[in-house]
């Protein structure tokens, strides 16, 4: 038993370290994935404008601080996933990890957490500059929310990684399924509460986002950073809930699809 | 003259019915496309009435004329698809690759080879979507649309198409020089959809960045003001002035560029 946990920890410890070096070498492109990451703060100069805001009852301040905390967010559950597994899927490049006695899913996960821990030092300076500029967004979480959101981002990381996963799965039947990460974009584009926050939206659309995974994966963290009123316990649990379905639905995706790969390119 | 003209257009034939043949090889991507084309405006379509809810409005725009911003954002992303990402996606492995010499030697205008070589279908249906939107909503306009404001909003919405590309170009260039440079394009995406909504609806400051640092007003607020016939004929010969000066740019920069190739393993 030790020893397995042994074997695991030697086995991540190195994976990441592996990938961390690998993603500092790219370190300029990731800057600039980092900084292409705006939209909430757009959205931010749009809403602050708007009178909507005051007529559901936030004030400008919770609406900055949202905003800012989507940012934040957005920027630590950036999952290119379906991507880099059609790349490798057409490229054959799948076949040599196949052979190694470790599951593909971990190598794609590791270089996800080591590209974020990455970018830590360009959203930090991204954030500085913001407060520079614009002072009045300037704001800092209580540590209690701080520790929170940021097992919550964790969390959210994991939902949306395991569902493209799930699609990036896809691959295995058509070379060209990485297109559908288009389509499952638009959902969190506009569910996730990433253009509007959750409280803008007509009761209607709210009620039928909320029974998507979508609001958990951003609006839920960015409420626990900002501070604001949210239901802490029932966000985790909506999460948990979440993951584990995914993760079961993950693990019958892979063993239908890689009796299918036919490794291409060898 | 007439001969170089037919021989370009020649060319240009060739060129894009070849892209077209392979592209129609993944059929999928039809399907893909036009759900993602749905999805999309069905999501902005949302956010627009959003921040038109309880008698609010964007920037003193109605919402109307807002969907008029929208429909010629929406038709030239749909460009960006077909020509702009496609194209000068290539400039960058091409530079990286060294073939960047084969297209030098070819008798052809670099520029024009570069920028016009593949023509991908899958921003056809954005087109189509923008048009048909931007004529619903100039026929639903409340001011009565004259042939002259239709003929200057197609002269101001050919600018904005020439400065949008020259945006594009004039990244795609500094490749020479930064060989990885493909992702700072992902970043004027990002920031190029601050131009689905009014100009007027973002803060003093953005709205002087979006002006004349990032014309991003000359893009889509611009044009639509023109079409319904709101604008002063100084921003007619701003936007052109514009064009003219981000085309020459665009050309001198490539020019420039070339004096520092050095071509791959050289």
């Amino acid at each position: 038993m030790t020893k397995k946990i042994f074997r695991i920890y030697r086995v991540a410890s190195s994976l990441l370290t592996a990938q961390y070096a690998l993603m500092i070498e790219y370190r300029a492109e990731i800057a600039l994935w980092a900084i292409s990451g705006l939209l909430p703060l757009i959205m931010l100069a749009l809403w602050s404008k708007s009178d909507v805001i005051g007529s559901v009852g936030l004030t400008s301040q919770e609406i900055t601080h949202y905003f800012v905390s989507a940012f934040i967010v957005r920027q630590f559950t950036a999952v290119w996933v379906m991507v880099s597994f059609e790349e490798d899927n057409i490229e054959g490049k799948l076949s040599p990890f196949l052979l190694q006695p470790l599951p593909p899913f971990w190598r794609y996960a590791s270089s996800h957490v080591a590209e974020q821990l990455t970018r830590i030092p360009f959203v930090f300076f991204m954030i500085s500059i913001l407060f520079l500029f614009v002072p009045n967004s300037f704001f800092i979480p209580k540590l209690k929310d701080f520790i929170l959101a940021g097992i919550a981002i964790f969390l959210a990381f994991c939902v949306r990684f395991l569902i493209h996963w799930i699609f990036a799965m896809l691959c295995f039947w058509n070379e060209r399924a990485a297109a559908i990460e288009r389509l499952l974009l638009i959902p969190y584009l506009f569910l996730s509460g990433l253009v509007a926050p959750l409280e803008v939206f007509s009761d209607g659309v709210r009620s039928i986002s909320m029974l998507t995974p979508y609001p958990y994966l951003l609006s839920f963290p960015s409420k626990v950073m900002s501070g604001a009123e949210v239901n802490i316990i029932g966000g985790f649990a909506a999460l948990l809930a979440w993951g584990f379905c995914l993760f079961v639905v993950s693990i019958f995706a892979w063993r239908q699809g890689v009796k299918r790969y036919s490794a291409m390119g060898a | 003259m007439y001969r170089t003209i037919h021989y370009y257009l020649n060319t240009l034939y060739w060129f894009w019915y070849t892209g077209f043949s392979s592209e129609l090889e993944y059929r999928l991507n039809v399907y893909v496309e036009i759900f993602a084309v749905i999805g999309n405006l069905t999501g902005s379509l949302f956010v627009l009435s959003m921040f038109y809810s309880n008698g609010s409005t964007l920037g003193g725009w109605t919402f109307n004329n807002s969907l008029t911003v929208l429909s010629i954002y929406t038709f030239l992303e749909g460009l960006t698809t077909c020509f702009l990402h496609p194209n000068l996606s290539r400039i960058v492995r091409h530079v990286q690759h060294g073939t960047l010499d084969y297209i030098l030697l070819k008798p052809i205008q670099s520029q024009l080879w570069l920028s016009l070589r593949i023509f991908s279908p899958w921003g056809i249906p954005s087109i189509l979507v923008g048009i048909a939107l931007l004529i619903y909503s100039l026929s639903r306009s409340a001011s009565l649309i004259s042939y002259m404001s239709i003929f200057l909003g197609i002269i101001m919405l050919l600018s904005s198409i020439v400065i949008l590309y020259s945006l594009w170009f004039i990244l795609a260039t500094t490749s020479i020089w930064f060989v990885k440079v493909w992702n700072a394009t992902e970043v004027l995406r990002s920031l190029l959809v601050a131009g689905r909504y009014p100009i007027s609806a973002y803060p003093s400051m953005l709205r002087a960045v979006f002006t004349f640092l990032l014309p991003i007003a000359f893009l889509t607020s611009v044009p639509s003001e023109v079409f319904i016939g709101q604008s002063s004929s100084f921003y007619v010969f701003l936007s052109i002035l514009f064009g003219c000066i981000f085309l020459l740019i665009s050309i001198f920069f490539w020019r420039y560029a070339l004096r520092f190739y050095t071509s791959a393993s050289s």
